[in-house]
């Protein structure tokens, strides 16, 4: 029973050192709505001094700050889009995981739907052409060597 | 098909795109801009290192070009740059200190050691102005107009090339 318990303590102290090597606070949310958005917008910034980890997953310092001033910013009841815009004002579109739709991204989002497109308006074009071929009348010269072949098997 | 030479378009595409995604990858994202380039310097309300009852705010940053540089007891490569920033000061170019996570009495035992180039240092504990200018680790230094514009932003470690190479003809450019 003891050694169990032991383990048991062992357990909680290790999953109780990972959160904290993860840099994940213990925060209080009035609410699981925004629990749940404080979750998403912490995992949707990129730590703008690690190159590849969202803040919700870095031991920077600057990014417990962020994730403190997403915290507060929750708490003053703002909105996901201005918390984002808050964010970006001072650390650049560099954290968003997501580029924002703009006038400078509109390339970037609408060519996979551009490309998608112009793929089906080609294959359209060729399948309406091999049909169109298809059902063309024959040249002069082929209505010429068939007339010639369906003579020369009547007349055997 | 008198269209086939539509063909050659693939690869012409398919070479465009990769040289253009080579040539992005290839950048480091660490040289991007800071998002402040061109912007105000933010507003702020602090008081300076070496004394508690003075209370400074922007406006600190009016009427002649400066360079901030965000500083910290702390920071190795802060102590590196110090000779730097003190021949800066020596051509006689307006320096503010931003005091950078740091307690008073560090702050002022390393003016102490390593030299006070500042004509201000702001008193930055919490990082609160440090956060508004996106700084994500001391040393930065940051160019700022006399209209208090942030003009040009370096990351890291100064050095007396960077002195020579980025921070003066900026300073020349601004001023």
């Amino acid at each position: 029973m003891a050694l169990i318990r032991g383990f048991g303590l062992v357990v909680l102290m290790l999953c109780a050192l990972s959160a904290w090597s993860a840099g994940i606070e213990l925060r209080d949310f009035d609410d699981p709505v925004k629990e749940q958005r404080y979750r998403d917008l912490t995992a949707s910034m990129r730590c703008p001094l690690c190159e590849n980890q969202a803040i919700d997953d870095s031991d920077a310092p600057i990014s417990a700050d962020m994730r403190e001033r997403v915290y507060q910013l929750l708490d003053e009841g703002k909105s996901d889009t201005e918390i984002i815009h808050h964010m970006v004002q001072r650390f650049g579109d560099y954290i968003l995981y997501n580029p924002r739709l703009e006038q400078r991204t509109y390339l970037l989002w609408g060519l996979p739907v551009g490309l998608l497109v112009l793929v089906g308006v080609v294959v359209a074009l060729i399948v309406r052409a091999r049909r169109h071929a298809s059902a063309k009348a024959l040249s002069p010269d082929e209505q010429a060597r068939l007339d010639a072949l369906i003579a020369r098997k009547e007349s055997s | 098909m008198k269209r086939r030479w539509l063909l050659f378009l693939l690869p012409v595409a398919f070479l465009g795109l990769a040289l253009f995604f080579f040539e992005r990858l290839s950048q480091d994202p660490a040289d991007r801009d800071s998002a402040l380039m061109a912007r105000d310097f933010p507003a702020f309300e602090a008081t300076t290192l070496a004394d508690e009852n003075q209370r400074v705010d922007q406006s600190l940053l009016k009427g002649q070009l400066t360079l901030v540089n965000v500083w910290g007891e702390w920071c190795a490569a802060c102590r590196q740059e110090m000779p730097q920033l003190l021949d800066l000061a020596d051509r006689g170019i307006r320096l503010v200190g931003v005091n950078y996570r740091d307690t008073r009495e560090n702050g002022l035992a390393f003016l102490n050691e390593f030299g006070d180039p500042f004509a201000a240092n702001i008193f930055d504990p919490e990082g609160d102005l440090g956060f508004e200018l996106g700084v994500i680790g001391a040393p930065e230094t940051f160019v700022v107009d006399a209209q208090g514009i942030i003009r040009y932003h370096h990351k890291g470690y100064v050095s007396p090339e960077d002195v020579r190479n980025r921070l003066l003809p900026e300073v020349e450019k601004w001023r």
